[in-house]
């Protein structure tokens, strides 16, 4: 314990003399009662005894097997050097840049990280990202009845992440289901009350939708239209912004995150010039010093809820810089060709593990349906299959609990895994 | 001119990464996908070799102050020093290559860490029931307001709809409010800078659905009424939450729930110690009383048989992350208690003993509005004719990242200093002596800093008026 706190005794007696108190416990006098005995807690561990527990719980997950499993994370190639850049003090340790003299690394990362989203989005402005996808996308159902100044109300399908439809409706946002037929959903009839029409493209089930039928829909209704999308498909997919979308949003871990149980991550959000006033979050802009010297500050910072307290448009006080950053670092390494290849390789992959399993029989969920790296397939058992994967070494899709398994391909998967696979779940039954 | 951007360090055909080669036939995108959904310029992002990118990034973070760095007494942001046994942790492969969708039986060691830090959590706040799922300590507010709302909805009771906010607040409180569906109201303060406890009593009624308390206060004051504003809240039937932003000044020395608090939130990042990475990622873990525990995110961990599942409480608001929160601040604020088990206590007491040294030691030079015994941090006012500003941007000039500033807004020039547990008494002599010089300095000398930053004061207008937020 002491090696964090370097106080002596005497250091410790000399300042409670400064202070004009006798005793450490004099210093809470004030919180009566205090909290009496001792906190129920294991004893005091050194960093070895720590770091092997930590590693005998570690021994205990499933971890660095092939992994099949995505629906929202995704098992991606992780460069090096972003390890190295983000274990830097100078960003692991530094707080939201209020200080900007003294925070231009952070804040010119974030203005990267900016430009980077809406190079891939289509879309004028992005903010500095938010906690996850998942809350990104209930910020952007929020964000859709401010600007249209409706009540709360967002259409969407099933072809939306599950969870990131739970949480629009934690923030009590009412949603209108939309028909979902043959993969792709069916945004002919969205009610004209509504102040957002969702699209994720890819969608849960891994495939391509229609964003601009969304965004023309959403436009009729005078709606917003809120494009999810996972980043690395924006490589070889239009940028949102330039199919109609009014908002894009999405989850930026497969840009270099580790899966880590879930997170951290960070959520992006772009969206149009003109609506940048209802964008929650911290924005990154362009300045200059008193000596003309370009730099980079935090700005329309009336719209946050340290300067506007209720009347902000969100109580979202921090970005996820140092995740962000992980994107920034890995988009700069892979470049647009880079990103792009990621993008085929796993496309590439998941066809053909699709196309080996309708050989073997199986019949996707959606066979005529356009996708990139994932989709669903109906097996007799999933559950059996699953436990057939694991004991071959290899952790299966996501059981959708319907007679199908969501299946995940990314650049990762070699051939053999591929065809190992599609022995093991054939075997299964 | 050659920008100083990442792209503009770039030239097409340059790469910074290279791929495994492809061993399955390549899909032709055109085949597989519609013709309209296909990209048709690629993104304008930086084309660079690798070399070029961690020279960049690394000379970027050079541009930027940490707590590895420079003293860093951010108020109300608790920037104490991060053990990198915590970063070894969560760089652990057994938990990095972690799916979360994975089946529970093959995510036992990670369930039993959530598990654990549930108890943990427990323990030091004494509530009975956690979740670790917010991911940030705004959302952890969110969270507990919404789970408010949720126990009035489920009793059928609509009349609640109010939340009231002392004016000492975090802007996130009233935001909060906001963001759940209530209306909010400020509450005023008594002479030490506490809730006004006849103003709440006044207040207080069939509309009021809960206070947002922070104890200490942003003013670093214990609220030493909180037991007798709870009593006033519970009377009404109404709830107290605790923003637990201050908890670094209560670790083992006073427990929310024993005091009547009924739902607060942790930041993670900042109590145990997860970095702050540049503002963020955090974790707002909540803890909350028996009646609460119902309306909890879903899910928790809960011990299960031999091991750990995942459970839905029966009334619960659902999911506010896509997952099961940022397990890596949870994994990293885990291993961190598990560092210091019961002599947590001993990093409050440090804490607080760093704050009042400082009190002590500024006093007569700086005003310090509330000058009683504070917690672990302590808010102070230049002498007059100076403004927090000047002084702050002093600071920088001698090597310190200044406090937090015009921070809480109750308190005029206010400068919030938080020097935490881990500042050596020298550390904290040399800063309450540049403290007493820059007061000594004159309002001229101190508009011109700071001088030796990668930067001059900055044109903040200048960004909102023409805003260029990319590149």
């Amino acid at each position: 314990m002491a090696r964090f706190t370097p106080h002596t005794e005497d250091d410790v007696r000399e300042m409670l003399e400064a202070i004009g108190v006798e005793t450490l416990d004099d210093l809470f006098s004030d919180v009566s009662p205090k909290f009496e005995g001792e906190l129920n807690l294991p004893p005091a561990l050194s960093e070895y005894e720590a770091l092997s527990d930590v590693n005998r719980l570690a021994s205990k997950n499933v971890a660095g097997l092939p992994m099949f499993l995505g629906a929202g994370a995704y098992d991606r190639i992780t460069p090096s050097s972003i390890g190295a850049i983000i274990s830097r003090g100078e960003f692991l340790t530094s707080y939201t840049p209020y200080q900007p003299e003294i925070s231009q690394g952070t804040l010119q990362t974030i203005f990267e990280f900016q430009s980077v989203i809406s190079e891939l989005t289509g879309l004028e402005i992005s903010n500095a990202s938010v906690y996850d996808g998942a809350s990104a996308v209930a910020e952007a159902a929020l964000m859709t009845a401010r600007q249209t100044k409706r009540e709360p109300k967002v259409a969407v399908s099933p072809g939306l992440n599950p969870r990131y439809r739970e949480v629009i409706e934690t923030y009590r946002v009412d949603i209108v289901e939309l028909s979902y037929n043959d993969g792709t959903t069916d945004f002919s009839e969205v009610p004209d009350d509504v102040s957002g029409v969702f699209v994720q493209s890819p969608n849960y089930y891994g495939i391509v939708e229609d964003v601009e039928a969304a965004a023309e829909a959403a436009h009729r209704v005078g709606a917003l239209c809120v494009a999810v999308c996972d980043p690395i498909s924006l490589a070889v997919l239009e940028g949102p912004g330039n199919l109609g979308a009014d908002v894009a949003v999405g989850e930026a871990q497969p840009l270099g995150m580790p899966l880590l149980f879930g997170g951290p991550y960070a959520g992006y959000m772009a969206t149009r010039q003109e609506f940048v006033r209802q964008l929650p979050g911290r924005i990154c802009g362009e300045t200059v010093d008193t000596e003309g010297k370009l730099a980079y500050v935090l700005t329309l910072r009336a719209r946050e809820q340290d300067i506007r307290r209720a009347r902000a448009n969100s109580n979202i006080c921090t970005n996820q810089a140092l995740t962000a950053l992980v994107a920034t670092v890995y988009s700069s390494l892979m470049g647009p060709e880079g990103l792009r290849e990621v993008a085929e390789l796993s496309i590439s992959k998941a066809h053909y593990l699709a196309e080996r399993l309708q050989e073997a029989g199986f019949r996707l969920r959606y066979p005529d349906a356009p996708f990139l790296w994932e989709f669903a397939v109906e097996l007799p058992d999933v559950s059996r299959a699953n436990q057939a994967l694991l004991e071959n070494g290899m952790v299966g899709g996501l059981d959708l609990g319907d007679g199908a398994m969501l299946v995940a391909v990314t650049e990762k998967r070699t051939r053999e895994e591929l065809d190992a696979f599609v022995e093991v779940v054939s075997n299964a039954g | 001119m050659l920008g100083n951007l990442i792209r503009d360090k770039g030239r097409e055909g340059r790469r910074g990464y290279t791929l495994p080669r492809p061993d399955v036939k390549s899909v032709s995108l055109e085949k597989v996908l519609p013709k309209g959904a296909l990209r048709k310029e690629k993104p304008k992002l930086a084309e660079v070799d690798e070399p070029t990118v961690v020279r960049h990034y690394t000379n970027l973070s050079r541009q930027n102050w940490g707590i590895d760095t420079n003293f860093y007494p951010l108020g109300s942001c608790t920037m104490k020093h991060n053990p990198r046994a915590n970063e070894a942790a969560a760089n652990t492969p057994g938990f990095a290559g972690l799916h979360p969708l994975q089946s529970e039986s093959q995510a036992q060691g990670a369930l039993q860490v959530m598990h654990e830090l549930q108890g943990f959590l427990s323990e030091v706040s004494g509530f009975p029931a956690v979740s670790l799922q917010p991911l940030a300590g705004a959302q952890g507010e969110l969270t507990s307001i919404l789970m408010v709302k949720k126990f009035f909805e489920d009793a059928g009771d609509d009349a609640r709809t109010t939340v009231l906010v002392p004016s000492t607040a975090h802007g996130t409180n009233p935001a909060t409010a906001t963001m759940a569906g209530f209306g909010s109201k400020e509450i005023g303060l008594d002479e030490h800078g506490c809730v006004d406890v006849e103003e709440l009593r006044e207040m207080v009624d069939e509309t009021t659905a809960a206070l947002m308390i922070t104890n200490p206060n942003t003013c670093g004051v214990y609220e030493r009424n909180m037991v007798e504003i709870a009593e006033v809240l519970h009377e009404a039937g109404a709830f107290l939450y605790m923003d637990g932003a201050n908890m670094n000044a209560n670790l083992g020395r006073m427990r929310p729930a024993d005091k009547g608090v009924d739902v607060m939130h942790f930041n993670l990042h900042k109590t145990f110690s997860t970095p702050h990475g540049g503002g963020g990622p955090g974790s707002g873990a909540i803890a909350c009383s028996e009646a609460l525990a119902p309306f909890r995110p879903d899910p928790v961990a809960e011990k299960s048989g031999d091991g750990y599942a995942f459970v839905r409480p029966d009334k619960s608001i659902g999911r506010v992350a896509g997952f099961h929160g940022n397990f890596g601040q949870v994994l990293r604020a885990w291993n961190y208690i598990k560092m210091h088990g019961p002599e947590l206590r001993d990093v409050t007491d440090m804490a607080v003993l760093n704050a009042n040294y400082i009190r002590a030691r500024l006093r007569g030079t700086y005003r310090i509005p509330y000058d009683e015994l504070c917690k672990h941090e302590v808010v102070v006012q230049p002498p007059k004719g100076k403004k927090a500003l000047d002084v702050a941007k002093g600071l920088i000039d001698h090597g310190y990242h200044p406090p937090t500033i015009y921070f809480p807004l109750v308190v005029k020039e206010a400068m919030l200093i938080e020097p935490t547990e881990t500042e050596s008494k020298e550390t904290l002599d040399d800063f309450i002596g540049t403290m007493l010089e820059l007061a000594e300095s004159t309002s001229e000398e101190l508009e011109e800093a700071p001088v030796s930053a990668p930067t001059r004061r900055l044109d903040e207008a200048r960004a909102a008026r023409k805003l260029k937020a990319r590149w």
